[in-house]
């Protein structure tokens, strides 16, 4: 069943809704890099993923791995949206014994292909999933969502390299370009000038949108996914803003790793329509 | 006249036994001409992986191949896998994926590159991972018949070989008697029991000659696994001979002597002698000349042994 533009606007509504109660719950966790980066994982599940969710293992399944581990509710959201869990195990975040770990783990959440939360390693897990598959003579691709901060680790740039010297058609990252990273503003922390020409550089086919506008968001999929650009690695970057759709923690990088007061939850459920302010 | 073999060359040759399984895959960074993975890359091309002069991304592109249904054996120098450590723990030990990473050129018998290649601490940080199998045999046929027992497990490892030849100890050997998690009782005495891994296996196989000259009769063990490592057998030797030596090429901190020492306070207890690296860096030097400089050979194992059997 198609999913117009609307429905995924609907769903990614309903899903920063579930990752600001994650994190209100949890009094923990990171909201902002999970609503930057929302609009592309829903839009990516809801109409190109290949899978299962009846059959999370299912082993010619796509693979989506999210490298910045950290932003999990995110995923979880998706997650739940899919059907792979529950919308009832989404308050196992960060508890003990939960489904949904602090960081996404492929050993304690069905439907999470790698247990991220170190960064830069995502891309070469994945570069190993595209190359199995490549391996197999399977068409089943490898989705790598990784950050702008993360891309100071120089392990990212490895695979960047090893990718496209292997040519991995098969192997697609979406980087979510929200400008902020741990401790402030990427422009403060490391510099990366020119980040497009960087991946063209490395040989990747790169493709910029905002990582807002669905219709966009679309468009970069198709982007992905077009003929053309399966002779090697390609990769969306997506600009986004962090803490997209709670006007407090937009582009405030106070709110990358810290949970809404009972006062700002109420806020963010009113801007999200959830209730009547 | 005894064979002389280095370890690394079993290892290249388990690989090509291992070919016939079409899920093995062999990944490389740059050094398989060294570590011996080049034979399976001349005969599988399409099945190896070049990952550049990249450690880390090399042990990564197997967890991933390894969660899609394959064998990864990746290999480099025993202390280039000390860069991608956090690559093995995070992404390999922690979801328990089945890559075999095997570290070449371990120990100070090296030689000549220097301390910069000799590994004198991998065996200890791999020991601290949760999930992962850590071996270090002593001959090439040992380590053929390990790697390929490692194949068929579902859990990953953590392989030292050796640069140079040392004696072949198991030519003739069944090779049912080669098993992850067993020692091997290479020699049977009741004063003394040295138990030792790698190229120290033979140093101590001379050191119980020299000490049998003095009347003295000393086991020896190949304890070819430090992880999970063999209590019974350990337990065994404390009850046997009273007195144990632990001789390895390695750091005297968090090796085979750590692991032999963690078991034994918490077991049967006898006094221990660790024979290691003395927690300082090596040089460059023939690898005879490192094992004395190291304080590794023989004659110090034999020392050793007669001081465990004074504390008795």
């Amino acid at each position: 069943m198609s999913k117009s533009i609307a429905d995924l606007e609907e769903i990614a509504r309903k899903c920063r809704v579930e990752i600001v109660k994650m994190v209100h719950r949890a009094q923990a966790g990171h909201p902002g890099g999970s609503l930057s980066e929302i609009d592309l994982i829903t839009a990516l599940y809801a109409t190109r993923m290949r899978i299962r969710p009846e059959q999370p293992d299912w082993d010619d399944r796509d693979r989506f791995i999210l490298s910045k581990g950290h932003a999990s509710p995110g995923m979880y959201a998706v997650l739940a949206e899919m059907g792979f869990i529950s919308h009832e195990d989404l308050k196992s975040y960060r508890v003990l014994g939960g489904v949904c770990q602090g960081h996404v783990d492929m050993k304690w959440c069905p439907g999470v292909d790698f247990s991220a939360g170190s960064l830069g390693m995502g891309l070469s897990f994945g570069m190993g999933c595209a190359t199995a598959a490549r391996l197999d003579s399977s068409e089943r691709r490898a989705f790598v969502m990784i950050g702008d901060g993360e891309m100071q680790e120089g392990s990212v740039w490895e695979a960047a390299m090893a990718a496209a010297h292997h040519e991995l058609g098969n192997l697609k990252v979406i980087l979510d370009r929200n400008r902020i990273q741990n401790d402030d503003f990427c422009e403060e922390q490391m510099r990366m000038f020119d980040i497009p020409a960087k991946w063209k550089a490395f040989g990747w086919n790169v493709k910029e949108i905002n990582g807002h506008d669905m219709t966009e968001v679309m468009e970069g999929l198709d982007f992905l996914e077009a003929p053309e650009n399966c002779n090697g690695p390609s990769i969306l970057i997506a600009h986004t803003i962090k803490g997209a759709g709670i006007s407090y923690m937009e582009n405030n990088p106070s709110f990358h790793g810290a949970a809404p007061n009972d006062e700002q939850f109420h806020q963010a459920m009113v801007e999200l329509g959830e209730v009547e302010a | 006249m005894t064979r002389m073999a280095a370890t690394r060359d079993g290892y290249g040759q388990a690989l090509l036994d291992l070919a016939d399984n079409p899920k093995v895959v062999v990944l490389e960074a740059d050094l398989g001409k060294s570590t011996k993975s080049l034979h399976f890359r001349k005969a599988h091309p399409e099945r190896t992986v070049s990952c550049g002069i990249g450690e880390q991304n090399m042990l990564l592109v197997g967890a991933g191949m390894a969660a899609s249904g394959y064998i990864p054996f990746a290999s480099t120098f025993a202390i280039f896998t000390e860069r991608a450590f956090e690559q093995m723990r995070n992404g390999v030990a922690r979801p328990n994926l089945a890559v075999h990473l095997c570290g070449s050129h371990g120990g100070t018998h090296t030689g000549t590159d220097g301390s910069s290649a000799q590994s004198i601490e991998d065996l200890a940080v791999f020991r601290t991972l949760p999930n992962v199998t850590v071996l270090h045999p002593c001959d090439d046929v040992s380590t053929r018949i390990l790697t390929t027992r490692l194949a068929g497990t579902k859990s990953p490892s953590y392989m030292r070989t050796a640069r140079n030849k040392t004696p072949v100890l198991y030519d003739d050997i069944d090779p049912d008697s080669i098993q992850i998690g067993k020692g091997i009782e290479l020699k049977d005495g009741n004063d003394v029991a040295i138990i030792a891994c790698g190229v120290l296996v033979s140093e101590s196989l001379k050191a119980a000659d020299m000490l049998m000259q003095e009347g003295i009769n000393a086991s020896v063990i190949d304890m070819h696994t430090l992880k999970p490592l063999d209590g019974q057998l350990v337990d065994q030797m404390v009850e046997r001979c009273g007195a144990i030596v632990t001789a390895e090429d390695h750091n005297v901190i968090g090796g085979l002597g750590s692991a032999v020492a963690e078991h034994l306070v918490a077991n049967k207890f006898a006094p221990l002698e660790m024979v290691g690296v003395p927690d300082r860096f090596g040089e460059s030097g023939q690898a005879d000349e490192m094992l004395d400089v190291m304080k590794l050979s023989a004659k110090y194992i034999v020392e050793a042994a007669k001081k465990a059997i004074s504390r008795k």
